[in-house]
């Protein structure tokens, strides 16, 4: 009894009197993706540990080692830095635990609009946004008259105007690489249409409509005006045409702008590079993008003390000030006192302009799967559009059946 | 060799096989007989920074009740292995019955995800496989006639293909094919087109992956076929060098039958690896072009936010039971020698 | 030994050195470019404007002064903590070898020597085991692992290596067995040898050149392996391969793409100096075994 009355008042001395963290006991493991703007955090996050263990695993393969690690007992990891796809996987097994009275303990400088919350369940703490936008090349945009675009049917004008101009061959890019990439692409756009991927409240596929067949011819025109590798491109790819002088208009995720208005590569190129709004599409006022966050959650399968600890360190790196203005140009934070640089155009015009946030639904990763492999054929002029959204539909099914979501 | 100093012998490496594959084995394959239990969803209110909206999430309340009644899942037998997504009985037969000729019905077929991969994954099977053995036999016997002491460097070139890290070496030749890179801009300026490129169109990407199949494999066939080329004797040789046999029969005549098990062991390993193939298409990213049985259980396991563990368990035996075909008459093969070896 | 050609035959000889230069030269132009291409900045070795600038150092010279730059290796190397995992990698790598080497002889000369049924079939069995996909393989060690706790230290990766390449060391020392008379330890046996006193004294000093082989594949499947080491272990162990991964970025953030081609190359180098020592043991160990024979 006397412990946990030390103990107490040490909490209390520490919260009060230090606006670092003290943390007395516990263990901290974070598990997160391996990027500088997440490393950044997770020195933060250390900066308070006390005399706490503190571990942590940046990998690529996260995602795979996330669901086993939280579902053993206990948990490998007391924390798991996530974003809102795979947040998902670990709510659908029940791995994370709800952190309300650790957000009203602990959580002062947390604004409310970081908080995850699930039916009222606080599931995960935000601390960055993205989202993918147009990027444009002033220079070649007014060489040839063109204003800047606001929707996809301007992009393919703009693009078809460059191109007869004999300036770019290809002045169109995207991450169009098939899987991940290019259903992401999907996605996007077929948001765009004001298209819902599920019928009312289950896990119907709700794509075979006139949205989505509308959503694949434009992505197939986009297509032809881009590289012809198109569907091996990725992020970096398309990056690195963008440095090469190739293209004129890009959609890009906003977290990637870093090197292409750094000093390095053709100073020209980067002069012109500007960073603008994503497009709408089909006359819909919503842009044609998805926005994302990334937060942390707090595994179910580890102590109450560990739980404790892990929530302060990482509340106390999710509302650090000092974070945000040193590594202003990393990501777009969502925490409080945070200067939006150019860098962050894109993503506060695609909140402004209502952007949907990716939707964040059990069963959204089996679609996503579906889109990335099956309308590959559609783009190669192979198939039908009704015939890929058809196949995709039942390749979605199969999947959904064996998760028994259907 | 006495059954007690054979278990003795083979005890340690029989353990370590048994605990971390043979146990997997078992377990994948009940995996693939279970889909997961039926998921309850409910609709909520969900907040993030962007606003709130209501939408489904898992019961977790009624779904874990349906959880511990059966841990495994659904019973499902054979459900998942011709569901779509792998051989797909209902649609074949279906496309058999509304096809009007075979071209059609093959072309139908060859949408299937798990027939497209099937093809793929035979043609490179068949082209790289018989390509390495000779490749690989014929540069052991053209290095091992080189003067021994600058041996050591050639065969450190040799093996390179082999002993770079597959990851980058593939994000290297990836960019030296692009239209722009240094083979890319030379092939076409070589085929005279000043549009070719190598990633767009779906035949040269598999040839791409071909070649670059038995690029990556024949240092393999060499290293151990120059090992084994080390234990040929002597004596034979010089006797028929003053028979007069030629070169030619020299080989076949002596070296072949002497490393005959050898070439059976690197023909086994090379089906196998190839039957695998995966990682060129993850390096050239070529998942639109090509796709073999393993990189559908790549797919399954890692691209999806959902692991879809029964279907890549089912594609994982199916990939064991496509090998153990394909090996069956190389293996009767070696039951014949060790009946008669005994 | 030079039993593929006459020393006299010229044109035969003329003919084989050329194949052997044109074979080199597809064998290691790309890691001669990839070497080349290390001490250059990004915009010039992975530029999609002119491959020629991965050659005359455009951008190189406009961003560092100078042709040649060594940034790639002191950020990989330094700032990328690429020390820590080449630690990693050669503990995982000798451990690895010589493990699978000691169960791999044993257990092969046994399925060499022995004439019943159940060899054959445990050599069956060992070839299933190997046609199943590593990745489904690790995908089910994940669980367990993490529930009894190894998961992310170095003996379970090291343990799951040397079991999975189990196989392929059994099956290739196992050909190379049976090149090996019988006569030979069947005479040691009589002279009153026990079965691991033949093994140790007459038939180990003959099999260099299957040990060496087996052992080179060991330390390749070792050294290369990126299934297996990036899915078992935590950062604190992460091996040079799965670092290299991480330098190579998402689809949401970028990487640092010249660290991961100088680690590449700093990974290729000791692997040249094992090559080349282990070139002249395989043909000692021979002549040592040719005479004994």
């Amino acid at each position: 009894m006397k412990k946990i009355l030390v103990t107490l008042l040490f909490l209390l001395f520490g919260t009060v009197a230090n606006a670092d963290c003290n943390i007395k006991s516990g263990s901290i493991n974070i598990l997160a993706n391996d990027f500088p703007a997440l490393r950044t955090l997770v020195e933060t996050a250390k900066e308070c540990k006390g005399s706490a263990d503190f571990k942590v695993t940046h990998s690529a393969e996260h995602n795979k080692i996330a669901v086993p690690a939280l579902t053993a007992n206990p948990s490998e990891f007391s924390v798991r830095v996530a974003a809102n796809s795979s947040i998902v996987p670990l709510m659908n097994a029940d791995l994370i635990r709800p952190m309300n009275d650790l957000v009203k303990k602990y959580g002062k400088g947390i604004q409310e609009s970081q908080l995850i919350t699930i039916d009222g369940k606080v599931m995960a703490v935000a601390f960055m946004a993205n989202t993918q936008h147009l990027y444009v090349r002033t220079d070649v945009l007014e060489e040839n008259g063109i204003a800047i675009p606001k929707t996809y049917e301007e992009v393919v004008a703009a693009a078809e105007k460059i191109r007869a101009a004999g300036k770019m061959k290809y002045p169109y890019a995207a991450a169009y690489k098939a899987g991940w990439n290019l259903a992401e692409e999907f996605v996007n756009m077929y948001i765009g249409h004001g298209g819902e991927f599920f019928k009312d409240g289950g896990a119907q596929p709700n794509i075979n409509n006139a949205k989505g067949v509308a959503t694949l011819n434009m992505l197939k025109k986009l297509a032809d005006l881009s590289n012809p590798d198109y569907l091996t491109h990725d992020s970096e790819a398309i990056k690195v045409e963008w440095e090469s002088g190739n293209v004129a208009i890009m959609t890009l995720w906003a977290s990637r702008s870093g090197t292409l208005l750094d000093d390095e590569g053709d100073a020209n190129i980067t002069a012109a590079t500007k960073l603008v709004a994503p497009a709408t599409v089909g006359g819909g006022n919503i842009p044609a993008a998805t926005l994302w966050w990334d937060g942390f959650t707090l595994a179910k399968n580890r102590s109450d003390a560990d739980a404790e600890a892990s929530f302060r360190a990482m509340a106390h790196a999710a509302s650090s000030k000092e974070m945000v203005a040193k590594a202003a140009d990393q990501a777009v934070w969502l925490v409080e006192g945070f200067v939006p640089g150019p860098k962050s155009v894109g993503v506060i015009e695609a909140v402004k302009m209502g952007a949907k946030p990716y939707p964040m639904l059990p069963q959204m990763g089996l679609m996503h799967g579906a889109l990335g492999s099956e309308i590959v054929e559609f783009l190669q002029g192979n198939e039908s559009a009704e015939q890929a959204l058809k196949d995709v539909e039942a390749a979605y099914i199969t999947k959904a059946k064996e998760q028994g979501f259907l | 060799m006495p059954n007690r100093s054979f278990f003795w012998f083979f005890f340690p490496a029989g353990l370590a096989m048994i605990l971390f594959i043979g146990l997997p084995i078992i377990s994948t394959g009940i995996q693939s007989f279970y889909a997961q239990h039926d998921q309850i969803l409910i609709e909520v209110k969900k907040c993030d920074p962007f606003g709130c909206k209501t939408s489904v999430v898992v019961d977790q309340e009624a779904t874990s009740k349906i959880k511990e009644e059966k841990p495994l899942g659904k019973f499902n037998g054979f459900g998942t292995y011709i569901d779509r997504n792998h051989l797909a009985s209902d649609q074949v037969s279906e496309f058999w019955s509304e096809s009007k000729s075979v071209g059609e019905f093959i072309g139908k077929v060859g949408n299937l995800p798990f027939y497209k991969a099937l093809v793929f994954t035979l043609t490179y099977c068949v082209i790289v496989t018989p390509c390495v053995l000779l490749l690989g036999f014929i540069i052991a016997l053209s290095l091992n006639a080189i003067s021994r002491k600058i041996r050591g460097p050639l065969i450190f070139g040799t093996i390179l293909p082999m002993i770079v890290t597959p990851l980058v070496g593939s994000l290297v030749l990836f960019w030296m094919i692009d239209a722009e890179g240094i083979i890319g801009a030379n092939l076409q300026i070589l085929m005279d087109d000043p549009y070719l490129s190598v990633k767009s169109s779906k035949a040269l990407t598999w040839i791409t992956i071909i070649i670059y199949g038995v690029w990556h494999h024949s240092p393999f066939a060499f290293v151990v076929f120059y090992a084994a080329l080390q234990t040929v004797p002597q004596e034979p040789l010089e006797a028929s060098i003053i028979d007069g046999a030629s070169r030619f029969q020299r080989v076949k005549h002596i070296v072949l039958p002497h490393i005959y098990p050898v070439v059976t062991f690197v023909a086994l390993i090379s089906l196998m690896d190839n039957f695998r193939v995966f990682e060129p298409i993850i390096g050239f990213s070529a998942e639109g072009s090509a796709q073999s049985l393993s990189w559908l259980i790549y797919d399954n396991l890692v691209n999806e936010e959902v692991i879809l563990f029964g279907s890549a368990a089912a594609t994982s035996i199916m990939t064991i039971v496509g090998i153990s075909i394909i090996l069956t008459p190389v293996l009767l093969r070696t039951w014949k020698e060790f009946r008669t070896n005994r | 030994m030079d039993f593929g050609l006459d020393k006299k035959s010229n044109s035969l000889k003329t003919f084989n050195t050329i194949f052997i230069v044109i074979w080199l030269l597809l064998a290691c132009f790309p890691f001669i470019w990839t070497f080349w291409g290390s001490f250059k900045v990004r915009a010039d070795f992975f530029s999609r404007a002119d491959w020629w600038y991965a050659i005359t150092a455009f951008n190189t010279l406009i961003e560092t002064g100078a042709r040649f730059t060594k940034e790639a290796y002191s950020g990989a190397w330094f700032e990328g903590e690429f020390w820590k995992a080449s630690r990693n990698t050669v503990i995982v790598t000798i451990s690895v070898v010589s493990i699978s080497l000691f169960l791999g002889t044993l257990g092969a000369y046994a399925l060499s020597r022995s004439t019943k049924n159940y060899a054959f079939w445990i050599l069956i069995i060992a070839l299933i085991f190997r046609a199943m996909p590593h990745i489904t393989l690790v995908s089910g060690y994940l669980f367990p692992f993490f529930q009894l706790q190894i998961w992310g230290i170095l003996p379970t990766t090291i343990v799951v290596l040397v079991a999975i390449n189990q196989p392929f060391t059994l099956w290739l020392l196992y050909s190379f067995f049976k090149t090996v008379p019988k006569e030979l330890d069947e005479s040691a046996l009589i002279d009153g040898c026990s079965y691991f006193q033949a093994f140790r004294h007459i038939i180990m000093p003959v099999m260099w050149p299957g040990v060496i082989t087996a052992g080179l594949f060991s330390l390749m499947l070792a050294y290369n392996d990126f299934t297996v080491t990036a899915l078992l272990l935590n950062q604190e162990n992460h091996t040079m391969v799965p670092k290299i991964q991480s330098y190579l970025g998402t689809n949401q953030h970028e990487g640092n793409l010249m660290w991961a081609v100088s680690a590449v190359v700093s990974a290729t180098a000791p692997l040249f100096l094992l090559v080349m020592f282990f070139q002249r043991q395989v043909i000692s160990g021979l002549t040592a075994g040719a005479i004994k024979g």
